[in-house]
């Protein structure tokens, strides 16, 4: 089968792989029909993430047919249409059962990489790294799903990929954003970064009742989607503005109730901290560059709660511990729970409450993935979301 | 979810270790004191030892900071023998760097020759204590030793009852389902068995072992026979986790490394270190408790082309 592959930073190539096959009982093997390109797999192409090996397929969000079950999947029959969840969750450990299903205990055969880097390992991921599993990922024709009793879920007929695949990770990703901000009635939230994640976290603040948000960006387009699309009550586009001024204007001098930062490890901010980050990053003394998440802890009202959907991979520098400390501020993080949220999500979908196929700008076949990788990296041609069909 | 820890004892280096565990922390105060005053003073630094500071400012920065990691590093690591090492290696970059500066700067060649000989003084020291870390971690210093005895400790928590774990673990042939290195246990009795495990560059170790006390519900504990090769013996306890979190499943195992220390040291190098073999297996065994199945994967990379 074709599959992407990565060859090393910032080198992508379409392979011809052997198929997958079903290695375990609980296995299902999916024949893709949608894939697409996430803002964390820029993490990889642009070599930030460690463990990662020549040749290894790239992608997590995915979805396709069952074309072959294990022995011991019953829920799911050849020729299901389904959506699989980026994190590989066993669905009996304890922390699945407490529904912390992206820090499966059961899922990570390379558990002992990341329990050095990290303490405890989280769950495998499909094609993010062997410290998180090593398994091949969704931008192929076909992938392996490791219990499958478990994760993907039918879609009934009728809903277009374009309206569930997203399901897969970042609609579910935007929304748990903004429900770890556990917000009220009248509140307002402030998003850093207008990525596909950072739309929907605008989305579902005020699907979970905010009043208003306020959406951060740099990018002209992208700040304009989050005002028409995902419904932004205000924008801020950092290189022309003060955040931490404009935000305290906004706000009436609280301050944002809670902020969400959507952006992570590779974050972009004024020359002079970006430079200082980017340095110390090259040199290897910080693996992240938190300067969204800097600000979004000094913007934060007193008392309110930073909610990190953007994914660090390691550690960083100047972290303003006596922010939060001094000002009772609450900071939640996770990846994804995505096994909780898939199915009230598709609920909302079938109701109209959303449509996620609001940030597709770009469909791609998947043998053009390496060019829409360059082109989501540099922002050309308005790209927010590219989703590659494979079949 | 898995903790481990491995000691390596071997009764001849313990002393030294002691000894050369003060002078590696001495050396680690030096590093960052001599660290410190090239970062933050290099010029001054620069003009003590003869080097001209217009040209060398950014080098004598660069090797602060050096130093200060490898001082972090010696008094703060738990495989100090390592960063003292690293100072070995720093020395003789100083000494490189001495050495051509040297020949450029004919007026303060004193001054530099000095500061070689001081270098080399300090290399001297660093390499003692470096073979001393060394010896006591029990690596190159101890080749071939014979008396080693590896101790392992590790522990896992399980999704089930203790009586079921305990029932699935005193089965003995169930072993091999989650024991990567184990290739078979054979039950002989009610109390003998014996137990055949791949062993690193492709050898085989086999001997026959013995339940010493069989606690049903809580532990297992045995020892092989005389006859073994691999002297060892080890005890498994099951108790029920705070929580209603099902069962603490903590192995102990001792053994005397194939080969002594160097055996041990070869393991590592194919990364099959003791603790995380034990560790591996344990989580294999959570697995297959608790989902039915050891969890595989196979990269596109490796699978054969059917």
């Amino acid at each position: 089968m074709k599959a992407n592959c990565w060859e090393g930073r910032k080198k992508l190539r379409i392979e011809d792989v052997p198929d997958p096959r079903i290695l375990n009982s609980r296995d299902a093997i999916i024949r893709v029909t949608s894939t697409a390109i996430c803002g964390s797999d820029l993490h990889i192409y642009n070599g930030f993430i460690p463990t990662m090996e020549h040749g290894d397929i790239l992608g997590h969000e995915f979805m396709g047919e069952v074309v072959e079950t294990g022995p011991d999947v019953k829920n799911l029959a050849v020729g299901d249409r389904v959506v699989v969840p980026f994190t590989i969750s066993c669905g009996a450990c304890d922390l699945c059962r407490a529904g912390l299903f992206s820090v499966c205990e059961n899922s990570n055969p390379n558990a002992w990489i990341a329990e050095k880097l990290m303490g405890h390992s989280p769950a495998g991921l499909f094609g993010y790294s062997h410290m998180l599993g090593g398994f091949p990922g969704g931008q192929a024709e076909y992938v392996r799903v490791p219990f499958a009793d478990v994760g993907p879920l039918r879609i009934p007929p009728g809903i277009p990929d374009d309206q569930v695949l997203f399901l897969s990770d970042i609609l579910p990703t935007g929304y748990m954003g903004a429900e770890m901000c556990g917000i009220e009635p009248g509140d307002v939230i402030a998003v850093w970064g207008c990525g596909p994640v950072g739309q929907f976290a605008i989305a579902s603040a005020y699907l979970l009742g905010a009043e208003r948000v306020i959406a951060i960006d740099r990018v002209p387009y992208r700040l304009r989607m989050a005002r028409e699309r995902a419904g932004a009550w205000e924008t801020i586009n950092y290189e022309e503005e003060s955040v931490l001024d404009r935000l305290k204007e906004l706000t009436g001098g609280r301050g944002p109730d809670a902020c969400i930062d959507a952006v992570g490890m590779e974050a972009h901010g004024h020359a002079a901290v970006y430079a200082y980050d980017r340095a110390k990053q090259a040199l290897k003394l910080e693996s992240d560059r938190p300067i969204a998440l800097r600000e979004a802890i000094l913007a934060c009202r007193s008392g309110g709660v930073v909610s990190v959907i953007g994914v660090y991979g390691g550690f960083i520098d100047k972290f303003p511990m006596g922010t939060i400390m001094n000002r009772s501020l609450t900071v939640r993080s996770g990846q994804t729970h995505v096994h909780r949220y898939m199915k009230p999500l598709l609920e909302r979908i079938q109701r109209g409450d959303i449509d996620p196929s609001f940030v597709i700008t770009h469909r791609m076949p998947l043998g053009r993935a390496p060019d829409a990788f360059e082109m989501f990296l540099h922002k050309r041609d308005g790209c927010e979301k590219v989703v590659l069909t494979a079949n | 979810m898995t903790s481990a820890t491995t000691t390596i004892e071997d009764e001849g280096t313990r002393r030294r270790g002691r000894n050369g565990n003060r002078l590696a922390r001495r050396l680690g105060w030096f590093s960052i004191g001599l660290g410190l005053a090239e970062v933050t003073a290099p010029r001054a630094v620069g003009r003590l030892i003869g080097l001209d500071p217009d040209e060398h400012e950014t080098r004598l920065r660069l090797f602060g900071v050096r130093e200060i990691a490898s001082g972090i590093g010696i008094l703060t690591s738990s495989r100090s023998a390592a960063w003292v090492w690293s100072r070995v290696g720093g020395d003789a970059m100083d000494l490189a760097f001495l050495a051509t500066a040297g020949r450029r700067r004919k007026a303060t060649r004193d001054r530099i020759a000095v500061a070689g000989l001081a270098v080399a003084g300090v290399a001297a020291l660093d390499v003692i204590a470096s073979r001393r870390q060394t010896a006591a971690r029990g690596s190159a210093g101890t080749v071939g030793s014979r008396d080693t005895r590896v101790h392992v400790n590790t522990s896992v928590t399980i999704n089930r009852q203790p009586g079921e774990i305990y029932e699935f673990w005193r089965n003995f042939e169930n072993l091999p389902r989650f024991m990567e290195h184990l290739r078979s246990v054979e039950i002989i009795d009610d109390r003998r068995s014996r137990w055949e495990v791949n062993a690193p560059a492709g050898t085989r170790v086999t001997w026959e072992a013995e339940i010493a006390r069989d606690t049903p519900g809580q532990s297992i504990e045995w020892r092989s026979l005389p006859s073994a090769d691999v002297p060892n013996s080890g005890i498994v306890r099951f108790t029920p986790a705070p929580g209603n979190r099902g069962t603490e499943v903590r192995v102990e195992l001792r053994y005397d490394a194939p080969g002594g220390t160097l055996g041990t040291v070869i393991a590592k190098l194919f990364g099959e270190e003791p603790g995380q073999q034990v560790a591996s297996d344990l989580r294999r065994l959570k697995q297959l408790l608790e989902t039915g199945e050891v969890l595989l994967v196979e990269s596109p990379r490796t699978a054969s082309v059917s």
